[in-house]
């Protein structure tokens, strides 16, 4: 899903915060909200019908919170709903259920230009470099396409010249600005994708596996470019992948997810040092380790089976069915998510959850 | 003991509207039954073409350009096809990466499983059925006999790429070329789908050559790495040795490249740049562009693959510099 396309200004949303220069008129619709937090998420559920009247639940309940200038980390496998949450978060789909609020405002109810000062806010960068760019459009007009759906954003007459800076900002050459995007590298379609997403200056970007089409060594200079961008502009990431050491690397806190459920969430270091929720023990086990040193060899806890279809899951907890500790009750009761006592941000929907930490490393 | 597989000085090259390029050049190693080999590295730099030129399954616009692949000490290259032909099964296999496209959709899995042995062995179709469906079992397909008559799209990606394995090792190939393997795979599959390999390897003992870019998997399930860069192969030794200290600034840029140790918001050391066009590639030294090390002699000279310590090469003028420290 969140096929990567371009052009269509429509499907190109975010609104924006004059990032570093002052050519953008700073508008927040909701002034007053400075406690709550940038983005919130609450019991979203999101159903798909598919062939033969089935209903494919994609999301099932998810919570979320995002603060300014914090990255969200969030890990599953596929099919566990993450591309559909962004897009939720993107406001291209509509939950069935459940609240979405941007500082304390329902981005769903808005109509109109107030939609489209909305929009501007939430901005994503895709995963496939290739697919994601228009290949007969210059650079320049990549980059500036976002304004001509927001219009009064930048001055016609100062367009060419935020162009060079975006470029610059991303560590591209201004005199790129003339290329097309199958003159650039991996690496330089990707800083592209960046400054596309950056041209409205979001409050929030949605990062879909943004660096595993990359090779690694490109991949370092693209995770840098995100950081540096984040520290300049204080920018939020939903930075979703599936590549562990690369979310423990970005993120701040970790949302992980199974089966369109938040099966655990809280800050980096607690979810990786001390996981709660058998199936993020064993994700993180399952991740190979680069470490040599003899007898570095960890326990591998080994799944059985693979994720059940999203068609027909499991009854109560969506793990059950491959899950070492499961019992009768799993099968009943779908467990809450449930902060611990000695960690009262880290959270995990499990009856039965992990106290002894399993070692990872 | 001998080495079952020998590549010595293998060279590929591709033809392209821009002219003939050199895709592989003088790559050479060598692997053990029961061994496992990583080559190791970034896209397009002449990993998978290494491997395809192995097993004889070339794209049509590239052809070996020179060197010799010997099994058991014959030279595969010159062997006319016919005889090229039987050994892919028992002598030489390979798993890729795509296991939809590379299973037929049309037949069913029994069928495809059942064909080795059809033609290898002349199996009856009901006797090579019955192999087939052993073979489904210790692969781990659940319920093998029902599932032998579904086809390949009935089946989850992690199935398929345990069918096509089935398939490579149905003859229990001398040596298994592995392409990627687990790459378009989820993580908890990734994790299965590597004890497998292991385990076939060690039962039939086999010489698995891994072709990855994953340097963790590297570590993991390699005793040996080759790591190539632009065609060539750049440094090899046994994982532990090489991982803990690299001899060639490619491999130590890329290990520094990982994300592990360093704090969070903290940068990266990357490689600056990125991999070097086939049609561009830089004189002397392919890597002297992003490399730290770079010298006059690195413009001028193109280093060979040499001896750096025991059981190491390393294919770098400065290689005693990562050495020291």
């Amino acid at each position: 899903m969140t096929e990567p396309e371009k052009s269509r200004p429509v499907a190109e949303p975010g609104k924006s915060r004059p990032v570093t220069t002052p050519a953008v008129p700073a508008l927040s619709s909701a002034p007053a909200a400075a406690e709550a937090p940038l983005l919130e998420v609450a019991g979203v559920s999101k159903s798909f019908h598919v062939a033969g009247r089935r209903r494919l639940r994609a999301l099932d309940g998810v919570d979320l919170r995002l603060e300014r200038g914090e990255t969200l980390g969030l890990v599953g496998e596929s099919g566990c709903g993450k591309s559909t949450l962004a897009r939720v978060l993107l406001l291209l789909e509509r939950p069935d259920q459940g609240r979405v609020r941007f500082e304390g405002t329902d981005p769903f109810a808005l109509r109109g230009k107030e939609l489209l000062t909305w929009r501007r806010r939430v901005q994503m960068v895709f995963q496939d470099p290739f697919g994601s760019l228009n290949a007969r459009l210059r650079a320049e007009d990549i980059i500036a396409e976002p304004w001509r759906t927001h219009r009064d954003l930048v001055p016609v007459k100062e367009r060419g010249k935020r162009v060079a800076e975006l470029l610059e900002m991303v560590g591209l050459r201004a005199s790129d600005a003339r290329r097309y995007p199958q003159e650039f590298s991996g690496g330089q379609r990707q800083r592209l994708g960046i400054a596309r997403a950056l041209a409205l200056g979001p409050d929030v970007i949605v990062c879909d596996e943004p660096v595993s089409a990359l090779d690694l060594s490109v991949q370092a200079q693209v995770l840098n470019l995100l950081t540096d961008l984040q520290a300049r502009l204080g920018v939020s990431y939903v930075f979703i992948s599936h590549d562990l050491s690369v979310v423990r690397h970005v993120a701040d806190r970790v949302s992980v997810m199974y089966l369109g459920r938040i099966v655990e969430t809280g800050p980096t270091e607690q979810v990786f040092d001390r996981p709660r929720h058998p199936y993020t023990a064993a994700l993180m086990s399952a991740a190979p380790v680069l470490d040599v040193t003899p007898g570095a060899r960890r326990e591998r806890i080994l799944l059985k089976g693979e994720v059940p279809s999203p068609l027909d899951p499991p009854s109560g907890c969506r793990f059950r069915t491959r899950c070492w500790r499961a019992q009768d009750v799993c099968a009943q009761e779908p467990p809450p998510l449930e902060p611990s006592g000695e960690e009262p941000l880290h959270a995990a929907a499990c009856h039965f959850p992990l106290q002894e930490p399993v070692t990872v490393s | 003991m001998n080495p079952v597989l020998e590549v010595d000085r293998l060279a590929v090259d591709i033809r392209t509207p821009a002219g003939t390029v050199r895709a592989v050049r003088e790559v050479s190693f060598s692997v053990r039954s029961g061994e496992t080999l990583a080559l190791l590295g970034e896209s397009g730099c002449g990993k998978s073409m290494t491997a395809q030129a192995i097993v004889g399954l070339l794209d049509p616009v590239a052809h070996v350009a020179g060197g010799e692949v010997r099994l058991d000490g014959t030279d595969v290259l010159t062997l006319p096809p016919a005889q090229r032909r039987r050994l892919a099964g028992p002598g030489l296999s390979i798993v890729f990466q795509d296991a939809l496209t590379a299973l037929n959709p049309i037949q069913t899995v029994g069928a495809q499983l059942a064909e080795p042995f059809r033609i290898h062995e002349r199996l009856s179709r009901r006797a090579a059925r019955e192999r087939a469906v052993e073979l489904m079992e210790r692969v781990g397909i659940p319920e093998p006999r029902a599932r032998a008559g579904a086809y390949p799209h009935q089946f989850s990606g992690g199935m398929r790429q345990r069918l096509l394995i089935a398939l490579a090792v149905a003859l229990h190939p001398k040596v298994l070329l592995a392409d990627e393997p687990t790459t378009a795979l989820d993580v908890t599959v990734q994790a299965q789908i590597m004890e497998l390999l292991r385990d076939l390897r060690t039962e039939q003992q086999t010489a698995l050559i891994l072709i990855t870019h994953d340097l963790a998997v590297v570590a993991e399930q390699a005793d040996h790495v080759a790591v190539m860069y632009a065609g060539g192969i750049v440094e090899t030794g046994r994982v532990a040795d090489v991982f803990a200290k690299p001899r060639h600034p490619y491999t130590r840029g890329l290990l520094d490249s990982v994300p592990g140790e360093v704090a969070r918001g903290t940068n990266l050391k990357s490689i600056p740049g990125s991999p070097p066009d086939l049609h561009a590639v830089p004189s002397g030294c392919a890597f002297r562009t992003r490399c730290p090390l770079a010298t006059d002699v690195c413009a001028e000279q193109r280093p060979p693959l040499a001896e750096a310590g025991q059981g190491r090469m390393s294919a770098c003028h400065h290689w005693k510099e990562l050495a020291d420290d």
